[in-house]
């Protein structure tokens, strides 16, 4: 039974890059959760920087949220720049 | 006797033991990510065997591989500390045990870069960037563990009251050690101990942990006079290689 906080890990793989949500792991504190990370996500270079989240710390939209926040978007089709002609003249 | 091989042997051994030791915790540990950084850490222990016992069967001259040194040698020619040796205990034990030694191996390898033996030079520049990361580690379990709950803190101290009679085997000059300082090989076991006590002291003060004084020092690993538990350790160890000489996978 693990009663450690619960600790969201993001890696970045290379320079350049965005870091990714790569997984989760339970730690006592955020340096030891760096620590874990580094040994649960990057033992075989998977990246070169790595961040840890307090997973209580991160405010999710809700599953029962679904049909307010994003179905709405769903018959705007006009939201997309390739709905829009675009005049020959432009070249693109 | 072939001192340099001696030096390289004892280096190899530790390495070797101790690695041996850690990965006994595997599928063990209290927490599934320790689990997997304690497994990781034994790694780069056995890792470092490897290079180090390759080594010294090169300096031997006599043909011997890494596995020849490993897995085909008696109780008597292991030359590791006897902390390296001691059975694994509780996790309180564990991480005393390992950060003492990580505490050791992080100045010894700092001071090998410096080192008249080439290949020595090139081992200590790859195993010091994992201990610099195992050493970080283990002293911060120390203070979480020694400046955590009653229960915990009583744990530590027992647990480094137990081991700490054998830190005094870490620094004990002999004629494998003189002739390694002499020859610019290795650093002086003065010079090694003088770092680790400030880094180590201050530490054990931080994880609110007493040093025993007036304990008897136990020595012997290194003239091969082991404890009871080395004999399992080894037969564990070397039980394929024994059982089904040359087996390979």
């Amino acid at each position: 039974m693990n009663k450690l906080p619960l600790w969201e890990v993001f890696v970045r793989a290379r320079r350049g890059l965005d870091h990714k949500h790569i997984g989760s792991l339970h730690a006592s504190d955020g340096t030891q959760a760096l620590q874990s990370a580094r040994d649960t996500y990057t033992r075989r270079q998977e990246g070169v920087s790595i961040w840890v989240v307090e997973a209580s710390k991160i405010h999710a939209s809700q599953f029962e949220d679904d049909a307010s926040f994003f179905e709405p978007a769903e018959d705007k089709i006009y939201r997309h720049p390739t709905f829009y002609d675009v005049p020959d003249e432009l070249n693109l | 006797m072939n001192k340099e091989f001696q030096y390289v042997l004892r280096m190899g051994d530790n390495a070797l033991i101790l690695g041996q030791r850690m990965s006994e915790w595997c599928g063990h540990s209290p927490f599934l990510e320790e689990d997997i950084a304690m497994a990781n850490c034994a790694l780069d222990h056995v890792g470092r065997a490897r290079m180090l016992l390759t080594h010294a069967g090169v300096l031997e001259q006599k043909g011997r591989t890494e596995d020849d040194l490993a897995f085909l040698r008696d109780e008597r020619e292991f030359g590791n500390f006897l902390m390296c040796e001691l059975p694994t205990g509780d996790y309180a034990f564990t991480m005393i045990r390992q950060y003492l030694l990580d505490a050791y191996h992080f100045y010894l390898y700092t001071e090998l870069q410096k080192s008249s033996n080439n290949v020595l030079v090139a081992i200590a520049a790859k195993a010091l960037k994992e201990t610099t990361y195992h050493v970080r580690r283990s002293g911060d379990w120390v203070i979480k563990l020694g400046d955590g709950s009653e229960e915990s803190n009583q744990r530590m101290q027992g647990a480094l009251d137990e081991v700490w009679s054998y830190t005094g085997e870490l620094f004990i000059a002999d004629e494998v050690d003189d002739f390694a300082s002499a020859e610019g090989i290795g650093p002086t076991t003065g010079l090694l101990r003088e770092y680790w006590e400030a880094e180590v002291l201050e530490k054990l003060r931080t994880a609110k942990l007493t040093v025993p004084n007036e304990v008897w020092l136990i020595t012997g690993g290194r003239d091969g006079i082991h404890t009871e538990s080395m004999g399992s350790l080894l037969s564990e160890m070397q039980f394929l290689q024994r059982s089904y000489p040359g087996l390979e996978w």
